[in-house]
């Protein structure tokens, strides 16, 4: 659906030209949800803007379905960014227009009949949640609530791709988790293809397919969320994904983990190896293991660290081993 | 003093002040809006930069508006007598203070819609806004109670202009206060055209802020 080849940024600044993008690589498939990473600098927004042009990039391809956007006369690229929504992180609503009038915007610049548009508008607004404010000003709506209207004004012109650009970044974490589930139904239900960037972990994980995480310019690792998630390769992806390394934590968790060993995994240092690999560290409360012929039987419980990140990892770690576990709380 | 004649003079001188300021302010927008819109987009972060053109534009505005008003209305009565006729009476004066508040309205204009956000205009090129689209339907919207703010500013400030232009027959009351208290020392009458007019720059500027308030959404 897009393809970057080569994709090079910078800026003539007064100190000198400063590269913000070097030679970025990316396919994003059709109906993925695709996600950017990267630690704040490190040139996500710039990249997200060179995909409609609303930054022109130094040199480079971009190619969005089929076309060649850096080819396109002004009034074809005009077009085609009417089939690309973008959603920012501080809303961008048109404060002095209504909710409906928001969404009516971009239909009205592609010249879309008043009744047909206004239909449009007001089915998006429902499909958002918002079907009982579509006469409030972005005043008096909630960060969420202009983020749904922000989501359905850019869906209005049924665009192929959305581009978000942080859009998580100024809502609370349950705000979030909302936001994204809605992206989530949107990427089901209309096929729309995603493009997230994020400086948080968790957006990527609770959403995306695929993942490149980028570092001063340059993509340093890209791959399905999972793979990365379990073994991150490089630096910058070990500062996002894992805890500051080495750290003794304390263990203030209130979940934990009882993990079952029924004789079908080999016998090898699971915890240990967990631990370590996740770089996660877990309380034995209870043990009771025997060795039979090589393979582990019994049941261990494991306390677990306060923090969702190092939960799921252990999880997806214990996933891949076909280790049986269930989760329990911690009555203390 | 205050005899009939006298009242009906300054009824007379109301209504051709009002006259003056209400059509040169109309008038002043007429030019001064769309270059306002010119100075604001042609800038080199606005939405359609063109260096040269804002930067010459910017520096004829500055010389107008570096010219006091006084010698500027003295300096254009050739033109002034070329379109009105006369040079004299308050159509007159119109002219000189269409040109000496055009480039304020500009200025005025270009801080407006200045205040509006980046990023609501990035949204609106995102969905593939013309320039032009992004003028009247994001630009000047978005900036509407700051523009309503700005004109009763200018509305008042055309006030005080066309008092000025008493000194030259301009009419109104600027005329009626010069004529009376400064030719005749009827300090009066000058008293009560004063008084006369700050009650109007008053009723104008707490108009002008109502109805910018009236129609801004933002905060309620």
């Amino acid at each position: 659906m897009i393809s970057l080849r080569n994709l090079c940024k910078s800026f003539e600044t007064a100190d000198g030209t400063l590269e913000v993008l070097k030679n970025i690589n990316l396919d994003i498939k059709k109906g993925e949800i695709f996600g950017i990473i990267g630690l704040s600098g490190a040139g996500k927004s710039t990249l997200v803007r060179c995909i409609n042009l609303l930054e022109k990039p130094t040199s480079g391809e971009v190619i969005f379905d089929g076309m060649n956007m850096m080819e396109l006369s002004p009034k074809e690229l005009l077009k085609v960014r009417q089939a690309m929504g973008m959603v920012f992180q501080s809303f961008n609503l048109l404060q002095q227009r209504t909710a409906l009038r928001n969404v009516l915007y971009p239909l009205e610049i592609a010249g879309v009949p008043k009744d047909k548009a206004r239909k449009k508008a007001i089915e998006l607004l429902e499909m958002v949640g918002l079907g009982d404010k579509l006469n409030a000003y972005p005043s008096q709506l909630s960060g969420g609530q202009k983020q749904r209207v922000a989501i359905a004004r850019a869906l209005a012109t049924e665009p192929k791709v959305l581009l978000c650009d942080e859009i998580t970044s100024a809502l609370d974490p349950n705000t979030t988790r909302s936001i994204l589930e809605l992206l989530q139904s949107i990427n089901r239900k209309l096929g729309v293809t995603i493009l997230m960037i994020t400086h948080e972990m968790e957006v990527i994980e609770q959403i995306c397919h695929r993942v490149a995480v980028i570092n001063d310019g340059m993509v340093v690792e890209m791959g399905e969320v999972r793979e990365v998630f379990l073994r991150p390769r490089s630096e910058t992806a070990r500062q996002l994904i894992l805890p500051k390394g080495g750290e003794i934590r304390r263990m203030t968790g209130k979940k934990c983990l009882r993990i079952i060993f029924d004789g079908n995994s080999a016998f090898e240092p699971i915890i240990s190896n967990m631990t370590l690999e996740c770089r996660a560290v877990v309380n034995i409360l209870y043990a009771n293991t025997k060795s039979i012929e090589g393979k582990a039987y019994g049941e261990m419980l494991l306390q677990l660290p306060d923090d969702e990140l190092s939960i799921k990892r252990i999880l997806a770690y214990l996933d891949e081993k076909r280790i049986y576990y269930r989760e329990e709380e911690i009555n203390v | 003093m205050f005899e009939r004649a006298m009242l009906e003079l300054l009824g007379k001188g109301i209504l051709e002040t009002l006259y003056m300021t209400v059509v040169s302010t109309f008038m002043a927008y007429v030019f001064g809006l769309p270059l306002g819109v010119l100075l604001c987009i042609t800038d080199e972060n606005g939405i359609y930069p063109i260096p040269v053109v804002n930067k010459l534009l910017g520096l004829i505005i500055n010389f107008l508006r570096s010219v006091p008003f006084l010698i500027l209305l003295v300096f254009i009565l050739p033109l002034t007598r070329a379109i009105v006729g006369t040079t004299i009476g308050s159509t007159a004066t119109i002219v000189p203070l269409v040109v000496g508040a055009s480039p304020f309205v500009a200025r005025m204009v270009e801080s407006s819609l200045k205040e509006v956000d980046s990023g609501v205009i990035e949204a609106a090129q995102s969905m593939g806004s013309s320039t032009f689209q992004i003028i009247y339907k994001v630009l000047l919207p978005e900036a509407k109670p700051s523009l309503i703010l700005g004109a009763a500013i200018t509305i008042t400030t055309i006030l005080g202009y066309s008092a000025m232009a008493g000194f030259v027959g301009g009419g109104g009351l600027g005329t009626i206060a010069v004529n009376y208290g400064y030719y005749r020392y009827q300090r009066d009458i000058m008293a009560v055209t004063v008084i006369l007019l700050v009650l109007i720059v008053q009723a104008f500027q707490e108009i002008g802020m109502r109805i910018a308030k009236m129609a801004d959404k933002r905060v309620k």
